[in-house]
């Protein structure tokens, strides 16, 4: 009866390609042309762009509360890089720039942070779900529609975005749990940013990486360094293809850094220090992955000014169709839309009896 | 037609759905190989299945949430947790989640998933096994809460639920499983979601009730007919979300005396919303009180006291009694 080691079918690895001056690991470089790295690049520079706009939009009072995703564009982009149409995107709240990749128009995006509901709104044919706020509880929807997948017999991928602090809430582990018991093509992408709020990673976990934690479920689990776009879509790529080969679910944890505030209603000055944050201004993600662009001649300063002022203008029609849009919205009876398939009488009356009220005011 | 339980009957609910639409996928804990602590989901797993009877793990937001997810996807889930006491550890998920999917998504996506669960007490259980506690189902916007009195009605109900295209809470009153029986239709029926029914005709009073409650009502009653002469209407609400407010208005109109009856705690339950509804909307017609016979604002007790804690023919016919005296 001696006591030995179990050996655990899983272990986890730290993959990192690309390094903060851009030089590539060319055994670990991913196959893949040029167009697709500078469809990479687009999506980032277009995600860090954005937050920029909506922080001022934000700023002036044009919109409300929304959460920044400055300096987690790799860990984005990289991951939903792998997907398919046909594959399912599963976001919380701080994934702007994969929900656009995917194509979530930019305008809902301001709609939604503008106080419309309608910026939720998912056009039919696009698989992504809306967000999800309430932290780390869309882990379990992800994996009820890789159930479904599987069910149908269909060869799609589910993806789902999670914090760090979402590991410590338990429908994180349900939802491995479940998702290994019944081995759905999920693919499980924790954005690590270090930061839940004021929370530190340290103090959400004693584990030494979350990546670990998929293991106890019997799902393996990878670390990457989330700041290295070819990683992360690496990683990715391997997890959308275990997942749709039929050989189940994966985690991937993205080592990254929330480089600005929690959300616009938030002052990080009185948790965290300026330094820690500078730290990780050289790691950023862009930077390193315009640095490898050069290096391979794929990529030149003019050509990036020009992309740049395309994803500008962009930006200021999205601006513009969603200031439109706004228009068109008024109407505060707008709220009753969509509560079921058809109002219950108690609502209708309750819907009368706001347009009364409203049609008083107006006289 | 066969004489049937409730068990039975929600059980043929469950198996012709099935046999109907392969998107109908039945999950919970124990309901597979065991069919069910109840033996709801008994010969289902045998029939169809574990890709379509699942056994899951012990976790009730997972079975939710997993559930939600099946049902963005087009699948139809009808998920059992073991007790309506265990049902908040997955509360969120139906609040957060089930109930807002429709809105958030502004109409791209429905949650077409049933949460079925034994509810209520008079089984001699154990603490969180005899709770009545559908209003926090019902006060969530975008839920329907569905409870049947019979094995019939449960049966047609069940059936609209799973093919209704929102999300529905379905409590089964565990008292009534195997109380009696009542002859089932081997076709199908079904029966709409968010209407009530007259149970029983009268013009001397209104008593309001549904679930186990209402057969508790329907002997009070009798005995006040039998007795006294006493004609009381007696509606089964059937839906408690969305509250069908119609026909006890009507009935009220006429009587213009209410009491009622329901087992969960009495303040702000469901019988305070229909007191409401009947003020906003017949008062000129009331010549009593609304009175409500319910459980008493505690955690139920434990089976000794239950007896005293749940609204009994006694207390009903009380009740009435005074309302018609008033
Ligand atoms: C269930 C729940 N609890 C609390 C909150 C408030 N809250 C919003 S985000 C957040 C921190 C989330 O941290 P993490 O999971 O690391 O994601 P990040 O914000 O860093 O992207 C908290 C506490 C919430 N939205 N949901
Ligand atoms: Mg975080």
């Amino acid at each position: 009866m001696p006591r030995q080691e179990i050996e655990l079918p899983y272990r986890i690895d730290y993959l990192s390609i690309l390094d903060e001056q851009g030089k590539v690991d060319q055994d670990l470089e991913p196959d893949v042309d040029k167009d697709f790295l500078l469809k990479l690049h687009r999506g980032m520079l277009l995600g860090r762009r954005f937050d920029e706009r909506l922080l001022q939009l934000q700023r002036q009072g044009r919109m409300g509360t929304f959460a920044p995703i400055t300096g987690q564009e790799a860990a984005q982009i990289g991951a939903v890089a792998a997907l398919e149409d046909s594959d399912w995107l599963v976001p919380s709240f701080r994934e702007m720039a994969a929900e656009i990749w995917r194509g979530k128009t930019m305008e809902n995006v301001i709609l939604l942070y503008a106080g419309y509901n309608e910026g939720g709104a998912i056009p039919d044919g696009l698989n992504n779900l809306p967000i999800a706020i309430p932290v780390g509880t869309q882990t379990l929807h992800a994996a009820g529609i890789a159930y479904a997948m599987k069910y149908r017999q269909e060869k799609h991928v589910a993806m789902v975005f999670f914090g760090d602090g979402a590991t410590s809430e338990g429908d994180f582990h349900e939802a491995l749990n479940f998702a290994g018991v019944f081995q759905v093509p999920v693919v499980f992408v924790c954005q690590n940013n270090h930061w839940a709020i004021s929370i530190p990673r340290s103090k959400q976990t004693r584990s030494k990486t979350l990546a670990q934690k998929a293991l106890a479920y019997g799902v393996p689990g990878i670390q990457v360094d989330g700041n290295d776009v070819l990683a992360v879509y690496s990683a990715a790529r391997e997890a959308v293809e275990r997942a749709r080969s039929g050989d189940g679910p994966s985690m991937i944890e993205c080592v990254t850094y929330r480089m600005s505030v929690h959300t616009t209603a938030d002052d990080p000055k009185r948790y965290r220090r300026e330094e820690d944050v500078e730290g990780w201004v050289a790691k950023d993600p862009i930077t390193r992955f315009e640095k490898y662009l050069k290096s391979r001649k794929i990529f030149t300063d003019k050509k990036i000014e020009a992309i740049e002022a395309e994803i500008k203008q962009e930006i200021k029609e999205a601006v513009e169709r969603s200031e439109k849009k706004m228009e068109e919205l008024g109407d505060p009876l707008l709220m009753f839309d969509h509560v079921f398939a058809e109002l219950p009488p108690y609502l209708r009356e309750q819907h009368e009896e706001l347009r009364k009220e409203l049609r008083q005011d107006s006289t | 037609m066969a004489k049937m339980t409730m068990v039975q009957a929600i059980n043929l609910a469950l198996k012709q759905e099935m046999e109907k639409d392969d998107n109908v996928v039945v999950l919970g804990e124990d309901v597979g190989v065991d069919g069910g602590v109840f033996r709801v989901t008994e010969g289902l797993f045998e029939q169809f299945g574990e890709n379509r009877v699942m056994d899951t793990p012990l976790a009730e937001a997972g079975i939710i949430g997993f559930s939600i997810g099946m049902a963005l996807y087009g699948l139809k889930p009808v998920c059992e947790i073991q007790f309506s006491g265990f049902t908040y550890l997955g509360f969120h998920q139906l609040e957060s989640h089930a109930a807002r999917l429709r809105g958030r998504s502004a109409g791209r996506f429905t949650v077409p998933m049933v949460l079925r669960a034994p509810y209520g007490g008079g089984v001699r259980a154990l603490e969180h096994h005899s709770e009545s506690r559908e209003a926090y189902f019902a006060h969530t916007p975008g839920l329907k809460m569905v409870i049947p009195s019979s094995p019939r009605n449960a049966r047609a109900l069940l059936v609209s639920a799973i093919r209704d295209p929102d999300p529905v809470v379905y409590f089964e009153p565990k008292a009534l499983y195997r109380a009696f029986r009542e002859e089932v239709p081997e076709d199908e029926e079904t029966m709409e979601l968010g209407r009530s029914r007259i149970a029983r005709e009268g013009k001397d009073i209104t008593l309001i009730s549904y679930g186990a409650m209402l057969h508790e009502t329907m002997q009070a009653a009798s005995a006040l007919h039998q007795k006294q002469g006493i004609e009381a209407e007696v509606i089964d609400l059937m839906t408690i979300a969305p509250l069908d407010d119609a026909l006890f208005i009507e009935s009220a109109r006429k009587t213009g005396r209410v009491v009622v009856i329901h087992e969960a705690p009495r303040s702000f339950g469901p019988g305070a919303e229909v007191a409401v509804r009947l003020v906003e909307k017949s008062f000129l017609y009331l010549e009593a009180p609304i009175r409500r016979v319910t459980g008493f604002d505690l955690v139920i007790p434990l089976f000794q006291r239950e007896k005293a804690y749940l609204p009994g023919v006694d207390r009903i016919v009380r009740a009435v009694r005074e309302t018609l005296d008033f």
